[in-house]
């Protein structure tokens, strides 16, 4: 049975971009959510809208929020102090293999392949492949460092416009990951167009491969049906599902449904 | 002798007595299907209105913990003419679309949009607890109840069931009303208006304030309604309200249930497993008491 909404409180806000913060705050529940997982985050007054749960040190978590519409920036506007209410976490999570690991994500889809990192067995080579528009765009690159300093690694940052790092897509980068090395297995979150390529190029790789798909969500639970993506509920039955069964999926990297239900197209 | 766990609602005959509660995963045709594949006897549409909605922002639906859950979504859905164009192809799944407006037009004009679907009835909503001029506004007011049944019914060439709940008015009025006009058949009961605050923030939990409450506190309610309507109507009845166990079904149908809806179910069991579990513990109860058909136990507990 679902535990009811409880309020935090956030301890920290750092800045990631421009229109990106971290949000840090206590919560034991939160700080054991599994990579993948999510949270329905309350800004009361605002709005409810679904999180991916971020890392944080010392038994803390924390979410890491793009400003967009009106939840998201409420959320990015909360200071030190100031409360919101979390439920959750919900959903299922990576299945993390060990050896050689493939990680592309973009955007604020870097959140649970972070979480993912700190999961990862010690011994797992991990390459991170992650991709922004542009220079000012780009964030978790230090993290990520920190993150990965202890074990095997490669970070390869891209930059769409080629203004830091190596120019061009996430996925052309993945391409070349793929082609010039045996990997055990391959994770993506991000822009749902980009996840579909890398989870073509994996199967096509013939490598294992997962990843993280977002929908509108309302409840997290199974209840409302705002997330559904073909014959799958993204809430209960993911949000991460392997590459097979997204690339079966009539819906994935073609459509999803707007808030009233009504079905549109990427 | 085998016992069936066939049901018949009036003119609507089901191969199994459970049945999927509007507003539940109710946008999705493939979710329609894998529902129904996994042991729903039908399926009910989340409540369509002729334009789309994008419903309230959230929250809107939270769970109270103890299997209670408070929503406000706003009736959000796609709108007659998409969610028709979505179920278009459908062929094998019998879907029941829940109807919900304002005015007795609305819901002649939705009906000629989906009589060229294969459907397998309407449910007219007049008890939504939390939108304006719709829902329990309609319900409240007999007159209008119905002029809004007898247009649903004139367009209709599949059977029409109204569905009430507790509003101002005694909803026993609506029934009466519902029947009058010529509704096949009752659904009872929608959700519960209900109030919760969260003590911290020190605001109502729901961005709409009021909401409709349901799951297993509303149980015995749905309980009470329906043994009343099967009493002193006679009219076929869905039971909906607290099911999540096939005890709560049973207890629903000797109360005067023909079939049973299940909704917040759905958010603490698995979609594939929730509805054979309820058919198989009641094919079991039927067994061990010695009946052969869910008909023959409707309104025992009250007879
Ligand atoms: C499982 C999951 C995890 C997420 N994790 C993060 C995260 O870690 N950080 C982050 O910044 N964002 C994350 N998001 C996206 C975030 O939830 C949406 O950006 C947010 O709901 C938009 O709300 P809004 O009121 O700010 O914008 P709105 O004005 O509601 O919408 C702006 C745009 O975003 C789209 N949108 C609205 N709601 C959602 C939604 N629930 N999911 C996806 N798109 C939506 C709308 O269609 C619209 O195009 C996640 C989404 C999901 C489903
Ligand atoms: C999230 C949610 C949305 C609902 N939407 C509708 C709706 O659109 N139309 C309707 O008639 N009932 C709606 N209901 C009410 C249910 O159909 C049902 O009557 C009520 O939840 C009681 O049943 P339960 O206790 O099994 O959930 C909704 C309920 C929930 C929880
Ligand atoms: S978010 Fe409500 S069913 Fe998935």
């Amino acid at each position: 049975m679902h535990e009811t909404s409880h309020i935090v409180q956030v301890t920290s806000v750092r800045d990631e971009t421009a229109t990106v913060h971290t949000l840090e705050f206590d919560d034991s529940t939160m700080a054991a959510a599994l990579p993948g997982q999510f949270a329905m985050v309350w800004v009361p007054g605002i709005g409810e809208i679904p999180m991916s749960v971020m890392v944080a040190d010392g038994g803390r978590a924390a979410f890491t929020v793009r400003r967009h519409g009106e939840a998201t920036t409420g959320l990015y506007n909360l200071g030190p102090g100031e409360m919101m209410g979390v439920r959750g976490p919900y959903g299922n999570s990576f299945d993390i293999r060990a050896g050689r690991l493939l990680l592309v994500g973009g955007g604020t889809g870097l959140v649970p392949l972070m979480r993912l990192i700190s999961r990862a067995p010690p011994d797992a080579d991990i390459t991170l492949v992650m991709g922004a528009r542009t220079r000012p765009e780009v964030f978790f690159a230090d993290t990520a460092r920190a993150l990965l300093r202890p074990r095997p690694h490669c970070i390869v940052v891209c930059t769409d416009d080629g203004s830091y790092g190596r120019p061009g897509l996430a996925t052309d980068a993945a391409a070349d990951e793929l082609s010039g090395g045996a990997f055990d297995a391959v994770y993506a979150c991000g822009p749902e167009i980009m996840m579909y390529k890398v989870m073509r190029l994996a199967q096509d790789a013939g490598v294992f491969a997962q990843a993280s798909v977002e929908r509108i969500m309302k409840c997290g639970t199974g209840i409302c049906g705002s997330c559904c993506m073909g014959r799958e509920l993204v809430c209960g039955d993911g949000t991460v599902f392997e590459a097979g069964r997204l690339l079966a999926n009539p819906d994935f990297g073609v459509r999803y449904r707007t808030k009233s239900g009504e079905v549109a197209y990427y | 002798m085998e016992s069936s766990l066939e049901a018949q609602v009036g003119p609507l005959r089901l191969e199994r007595p459970t049945v999927l509660a509007s507003g539940i995963l109710g946008i999705s045709v493939e979710i329609f299907g894998r529902l129904h594949g996994a042991g729903a006897g039908a399926i009910v549409s989340k409540s369509i209105s002729v334009e789309p909605r994008d419903g309230y922002p959230g929250p809107t639906v939270v769970p109270l913990g103890g299997g209670g859950w408070i929503n406000a979504v706003g009736l959000s859905n796609p709108g007659a003419a998409a969610f028709a164009g979505m179920i278009r192809d459908n062929r094998t799944v019998p879907i029941i679309v829940s109807l919900v407006g304002s005015a007795p037009e609305e819901f002649s004009s939705m009906v000629e949009r989906f009589e060229g679907c294969h459907i397998a009835g309407y449910e007219i909503n007049l008890s939504c607890p939390h939108v304006d001029d719709v829902g329990l506004e309609v319900g409240d007011d007999p007159e209008l109840v119905s002029r809004v049944v007898r247009a649903t019914k004139s367009a209709a060439s599949v059977p029409v069931f109204a569905k009430v709940g507790l509003g101002r008015s005694d909803y026993l009025d609506t029934v009466s009303a519902a029947i009058d006009a010529g509704a096949d058949g009752i659904t009872a009961i929608n959700t519960v208006q209900a109030l919760a605050i969260d003590i911290e923030a020190q605001r109502p939990k729901l961005s709409n304030g009021i909401g409709g409450l349901s799951g297993i506190p509303i149980g015995t309610i749905a309980q009470r309604c329906v043994a009343q309507i099967h009493s002193q109507f006679d009219i076929p009845i869905m039971g909906c309200g607290g099911v999540s166990t096939w005890e709560d079904a049973v207890a629903l149908v000797l109360a005067g249930a023909s079939a049973v809806q299940l909704g917040s179910a759905l958010g603490y069991g698995s979609p594939d497993r929730v509805f054979a579990d309820v058919n198989d513990g009641i094919a079991r109860y039927m067994e061990r008491k010695g009946v052969r058909s869910v008909r023959e136990m409707v309104g025992r507990a009250l007879a």
